[in-house]
């Protein structure tokens, strides 16, 4: 075959397959544009209804863009003591799972990352059980109970602390990301084990710090059943056991005579609207800014293990 | 003779050096022992100790009872017995089944589809910001999401003031039995469609690019690229999320169900984590009973995951242990 006509061979198959790369491009394209909207579509909905004439909502006439702009809902909400009382200890809650969380997963999951730790085989084995057997609902409550943890805040928090699924994860981090010689290095400098975590360690892990503290942060902010079960008072009710009753709750419990039912009926369906921006807007803000440590080793990192 | 008194002492002051410097790496480590224990305490306290309360399954036991006592009533098997012969039983296991595989069905595949999806797309940026946008829904709450779904399929939520202003039938989407498996279904996989993908994106993010350009010289369309050079590139993940997920396939959660059940569709939205939540935490505790359930799921779910793996490491090199 000459060269000429080998040539011209790939440029007729080259453009064909262009043609039909093209076409594949399009569909990938509409594909994922198709799911981009069906994700924002309801998002933006409760958006515009929150913004909404009640009543223009219950008439099915929002669709695309809010009619008759009011605020009344949020006005609503404003006033709503049990909500803001239920966000505050939801925050509280949040805080202090997060700062114990990570006191307590990254420096096991240093430990776990070291080929020296004594006993590395058995404690690997003791952490990795819990991910395919546990004891169930029922023991579960009953060793709360036996701890004396019911209807105290830490019957939210303690058992949050730790996940093994995050505790494998930093490990994961540690190996793939610090290098031994690193570690070594300082060894030989005269560094213990505890210095070398705090001062080496700990400032190459911010991605795994940011991830896992994104990860606990958005469990116990969005958790509700361990609430349920645990608390009696409702002083200490975090916010989703507050929404669950607003959002969830019959539709019968509205009380009145006829036009004030419907009255009524009307503002608390605003008023779902308007809890749900509310309550998920905190959550739905942070990710973004953590999203960026994803890419850093953490996600590649935690597949390789 | 004397050669071999001396290898014995030599032999035995190595095993004395060899103890020393074991017991000197277990002291110069000791600090890791000290980095790892609030995590063996929590694990204990939290996953262990239920494990031990597991016991109960086979007690007659009443809340506030010693786990093992002088006086504790052991039935042996007879709590497995009358859950075998509870009248809920079959539509129990069928709900939590269908519930399980039906998602399977749906949920399995496609953030692997996503994910070479998005993977393939030329402009980078915009697909980040799809990324971004598939992956926000899953940190929306239950709770919220639940609410969402009553808003949109509620007796005066989206669909049905449409279908109303349109002049057609309103549909109880909450009460009727024959809606609530694809509201669950659907609604879980709009929420972690996104999120399971992650790990996949990831995964495709190490796929070398000489790969492609070889295919590519060999006249390969990105379609092509696509099947035969990203997927294989994946397929260990795969098989690792295939065995977890036929592991998790009688392991459905209760809070999210527990949260769409109503009168109307209770047939089919009880399942089995739900009934033990009922029986063993409301009305008049049955705890022994409730736990044998749990523990005969979790029995279920154990074994499913051992037949998974060794049926993926006879057949591939994919295996998790």
């Amino acid at each position: 075959m000459s060269k000429k006509k080998m040539n011209t061979v790939q440029k007729t198959d080259f453009l064909k397959d262009s043609r039909r790369d093209k076409v594949f491009y399009a569909f990938n394209t509409l594909f994922l544009t198709f799911l981009a909207i069906i994700i924002i579509y309801p998002l933006y909905f409760i958006i515009i209804a929150s913004f909404s004439d009640p009543e223009a909502v219950l008439a099915g006439q929002v669709t695309l863009y809010p009619v008759k702009i009011t605020l009344d809902g949020y006005r609503e909400v404003m006033k709503r003591k049990d909500i803001w009382g239920g966000y505050l200890n939801t925050i509280i809650y949040t805080l202090l799972t997060v700062v114990l969380a990570l006191g307590v997963t990254i420096p096991a999951g240093w430990a776990l990352s070291r080929k020296t730790l004594p006993g590395k085989q058995f404690w690997m084995f003791y952490f990795i059980v819990p991910m395919f057997f546990g004891g169930g609902l029922i023991p579960f409550y009953n060793v709360m109970s036996k701890l004396n943890l019911i209807n105290t805040i830490w019957a939210l928090i303690l058992p949050a602390v730790l996940s093994v699924w995050n505790l494998f994860m930093s490990k994961a981090f540690f190996e793939s990301s610090i290098p031994d010689g690193l570690v070594e290095a300082a060894k030989i400098d005269g560094a213990g084990i505890y210095r070398t975590f705090l001062t080496i360690v700990l400032p190459l892990a911010k991605a795994i710090i940011a991830v896992m503290g994104l990860y606990y942060a958005v469990g116990q902010w969005n958790s509700y059943f361990n609430a349920m079960i645990f608390l009696q008072n409702k002083e200490l009710y975090p916010l989703q056991l507050i929404l669950k009753e607003i959002l969830i709750a019959s539709e019968s419990t509205v009380g009145g005579s006829g036009e004030t039912i419907l009255q009524q009926y009307r503002l608390a369906n605003q008023l779902k609207y308007v809890t749900v921006i509310v309550s998920s807007l905190p959550v739905l803000c942070l990710y973004p800014f953590v999203q960026k440590y994803f890419n850093q080793g953490v996600m590649v990192g935690s597949i390789k293990a | 003779m004397k050669d071999g008194a001396r290898q014995l002492s030599v032999s035995s002051a190595e095993k004395q050096a060899k103890r020393y410097r074991k017991r000197k790496q277990f002291k110069d480590n000791f600090p890791y022992l000290v980095l790892l224990f609030p995590a063996v305490l929590l694990v204990f306290l939290f996953n262990y100790l239920p494990i031990y309360g597991v016991l109960i399954a086979f007690q007659d036991f009443m809340p506030g009872d010693n786990i093992l006592s002088a006086d504790t009533i052991w039935v042996g098997f007879n709590n497995f017995k009358r859950f075998f012969n509870d009248v809920q039983f079959w539509s129990l296991m069928k709900n939590t089944f269908l519930l399980c595989i039906y998602g399977f069905i749906i949920g399995f595949p496609l953030p692997i589809i996503v994910a070479l999806s998005l993977n393939a797309m030329k402009n980078r940026k915009s697909a980040k910001y799809l990324q971004t946008i598939f992956t926000a829904p899953h940190f929306i709450s239950l709770v919220v999401l639940v609410g969402m779904l009553q808003l949109f399929f509620g007796w005066h939520g989206l669909i049905n003031n449409l279908v109303a202003s349109w002049g057609g039938e309103k549909y109880s989407y909450f009460l009727e039995p024959g809606a609530f498996r694809a509201m669950y279904i659907l609604s879980s996989n709009w929420q972690d469609f996104g999120w399971s993908a992650v790990i996949y994106i990831a995964a495709l993010a190490s796929v070398e690019p000489e790969q492609h350009e070889a295919a590519m010289i060999d006249g390969a369309t990105r379609f092509q690229r696509v099947i035969h050079v990203d997927f294989p590139a994946i397929m260990p993940m795969v098989s690792v999320m295939l065995i977890m997920s036929i592991g998790g396939l009688m392991g459905v959660g209760y809070e999210k169900a527990l949260l769409m059940q109503t009168d109307g569709n209770l047939p089919v939205s009880e399942i089995i984590a739900t009934y033990v939540y009922k029986r063993g935490l409301t009305g008049l505790p049955d705890q022994g009973y409730a736990t044998a359930i749990g523990l005969f799921n979790s029995v279920i779910n154990v074994v499913l995951l051992i037949i998974a793996n060794t049926t993926s490491r006879r057949f591939s090199e994919n295996s998790l242990w």
